[in-house]
């Protein structure tokens, strides 16, 4: 166990060194991959662990993100205290579709479309309330202010996604370790039976729910101020939540590590392919390859990434 | 509000209907028979529209005739995504089931958008131009041509499913898929035969729509959303409950472009649809939800 905690910090001390050794655009690619993993982590709580598949995690991003924008330009509040508040307003969001979908039983399938549904009315919302910003979204006037989430140096912004990926990574392992991250793989392996148990199923996945969506709002403020502006169909729409629930299922859902693996394959590829094939018009090949990795991992590795190099792991020692 | 008006969004809004019902149908027939919820269908639908766009542009067949070679082509596409794919994973799990056929949706909703840009493309159709006036309102040749066809198109399809060999051995596994098989269903060849028909039905309707619906790659979306919804009001599975469901969708939403703004229109029906998971996730013709 030593070793692996020493291999950990040995990791850890890496990422930290590495903007000062790497060119700037490999730190904006490695920002991308703690910010996706960071989301990845967030939906694995529910989606994953729980497998309560929600399509609609975007919502809380776009909510989040709102939230502290607009309260930093309406009534000057510090988005660093501002996303607190638009975690919570996500987390709201997230136990009203929680409540819906768990207490009115729907499952796979249906509560899919519940979550889809209830994202895209937000973005219809935000389009069209022109309070929020309405069609052309929001835009942040750069002022480099560090009280304002913002940085000159585009480092301070990779220390914050690295931070961020961390947190919810020790968030989640802790999670695991407790009765309570038992409780979440069993309703996912047998919602009935654990009911059966005496386990307040109910509580459970609301509260993984809550977790999840409140971490994902969190993100929202992240989003905004490393990209100073907030489009309703970008941030609210559903290529956004497929890019949040992609990574955890190519990593493996329900891991620890798989988010993070995840992202570590698919979000240099999405950049890259935004990099150099959307100015020539490819704009939508990296998704075609996201559909091509998804079917390849349904029906070849349907765990995932990481449980398979873990099982490829134990056969050589 | 004026009562023409009204009358005009009713009679359009019905006319548009056919083709909801046509394009609802294809997807409950391959839920009802594989317990398979289609999310590509819209992309689908959409590469029938293109494949109808490609004919009247490059070959000048009218859409009104390129339908069948849409439907054809789609039959085929549908085949190879069975074989190749679903029927891989029809026994596992939903979860597992979701995430492949969003993949699929993904790589045809991308691959039309390589192939033809993000821009919306109309077909111009001939035959279809001018109007006829019943009484005070108006209607396009285009959206009459449109329903008679989806309407003929729909018949054809119950009278294969109830008069032949191959379409009663999928009615039959759509009831129950361990009796058929022990009837001696071939059940793999029927499950791809659905799945055919279900892609076929989709694509005849992206042709039939395509010369009165603008289109783009980006369409496809919420074209799903959009028969997912009929399907859940008129009863996962239910053939019936598409047919009804799908005319019922299109005159409310027609209704509320006449009664609300048209961004107001796509709340509607988004509300429709949470409330309908709430309350009646069986639909209106359903007999159990799942």
């Amino acid at each position: 166990m030593s070793l692996v905690k020493l291999l950990v910090l040995l990791a850890v001390a890496m990422l930290a060194a590495l903007p000062w050794v790497v060119g700037s655009y490999l730190v904006t690619v490695m920002i991308f991959i703690f910010f996706y993993a960071y989301l990845g982590q967030a939906w694995n709580i529910v989606g994953g662990y729980a497998g309560q598949l929600s399509a609609g995690h975007a919502a809380f991003v776009g909510i989040g993100g709102y939230a502290s924008a607009l309260l930093s330009m309406r009534l000057g509040l510090s988005p660093w205290i501002g996303m607190w508040i638009g975690g919570v307003l996500a987390a709201a969001l997230g136990a009203v579709i929680g409540y819906l979908g768990f207490r009115f039983g729907l499952r796979g399938f249906y509560f899919v479309l519940l979550t889809v549904a209830f994202a895209e009315i937000c973005r219809v919302i935000a389009l069209n309330v022109d309070a929020v910003g309405g069609a052309l979204g929001l835009y942040i006037t750069f002022t480099g202010n560090p009280r304002q989430f913002q940085f000159q140096d585009n480092r301070a912004y990779y220390y914050v996604a690295l931070v961020l990926m961390l947190a919810a990574t020790a968030v989640v392992r802790e999670i695991e370790r407790r009765r309570f991250g038992a409780y979440l793989t069993a309703i996912r392996q047998d919602e009935s039976a654990c009911e059966a148990l005496g386990v307040d199923t109910l509580r459970v996945k609301m509260l993984a729910m809550i977790l999840s969506s409140f971490l994902t709002g969190l993100g929202g403020t992240f989003y905004a101020y490393y990209l100073f502006s907030l489009q309703p169909n970008a941030v609210f729409g559903i290529p956004l939540s497929v890019e949040i629930v992609i990574r955890p299922i190519v990593g493996g859902a329900g891991t620890v590590m798989g988010p993070l693996l995840g992202s570590f394959i698919l979000s240099p590829l999405a950049e890259l392919s935004r990099t150099y094939l959307a100015q020539s018009g490819w704009t939508g090949v990296h998704l075609i390859v996201y559909g091509l990795l998804l079917i390849a991992v349904v029906l070849f590795l349907p765990q995932g990434a990481y449980p398979a190099l873990r099982r490829l792991a134990r056969r050589r020692a | 509000m004026d009562p023409t008006l009204v009358g005009q969004g009713l009679l359009s809004g019905f006319l548009f209907g056919g083709v909801y019902s046509l394009m609802a149908v294809g997807l409950t027939l391959i839920f009802g028979v594989m317990r398979v919820v289609n999310f590509a269908h819209g992309d689908m639908m959409v590469w029938g529209m293109y494949l109808a766009w490609l004919l009247s542009v490059r070959a000048g067949i009218d859409p009104y005739l390129g339908f069948v070679v849409c439907a054809g082509a789609l039959f085929l596409l549908g085949l190879v995504i069975q074989r190749g794919f679903v029927e891989r994973i029809v026994d596992a799990p939903h979860e597992m089931q979701i995430l492949l056929m969003l993949g699929v949706a993904l790589v045809l909703e991308n691959a039309a958008l390589v192939a033809f840009g993000p821009d919306p493309a109309r077909v111009r159709s001939p035959l279809s131009q001018g109007t006829v006036w019943i009484g005070p309102l108006f209607v396009d040749v285009a959206r009459l041509l449109t329903f008679g066809l989806a309407m003929v198109l729909t018949a054809a399809l119950w009278l294969f499913l109830t008069r032949t060999e191959l379409g009663r051995s999928m009615r039959a596994a759509a009831d129950n898929p361990y009796g058929a098989r022990v009837i001696g269903a071939d059940v793999p060849r029927v499950y791809a035969a659905a799945f055919g028909v279900g892609a076929a039905c989709v694509g005849a309707a992206g042709a039939l729509v395509s010369p009165i619906l603008p289109f783009q790659p980006a369409s496809g979306l919420g074209l799903s959303v959009t028969s997912f919804n009929i399907v859940i009001i008129g009863g996962m599975g239910s053939l019936p409950g598409a047919f009804v469901g799908g005319i019922l969708v299109s005159v409310a939403e027609s209704m509320g472009a006449v009664f609300l703004s048209p961004s107001m229109k796509e709340l509607v029906s988004f509300g429709l649809l949470i409330a309908i998971l709430l309350f009646r996730p069986a639909g209106l013709f359903g007999r159990t939800a799942s």
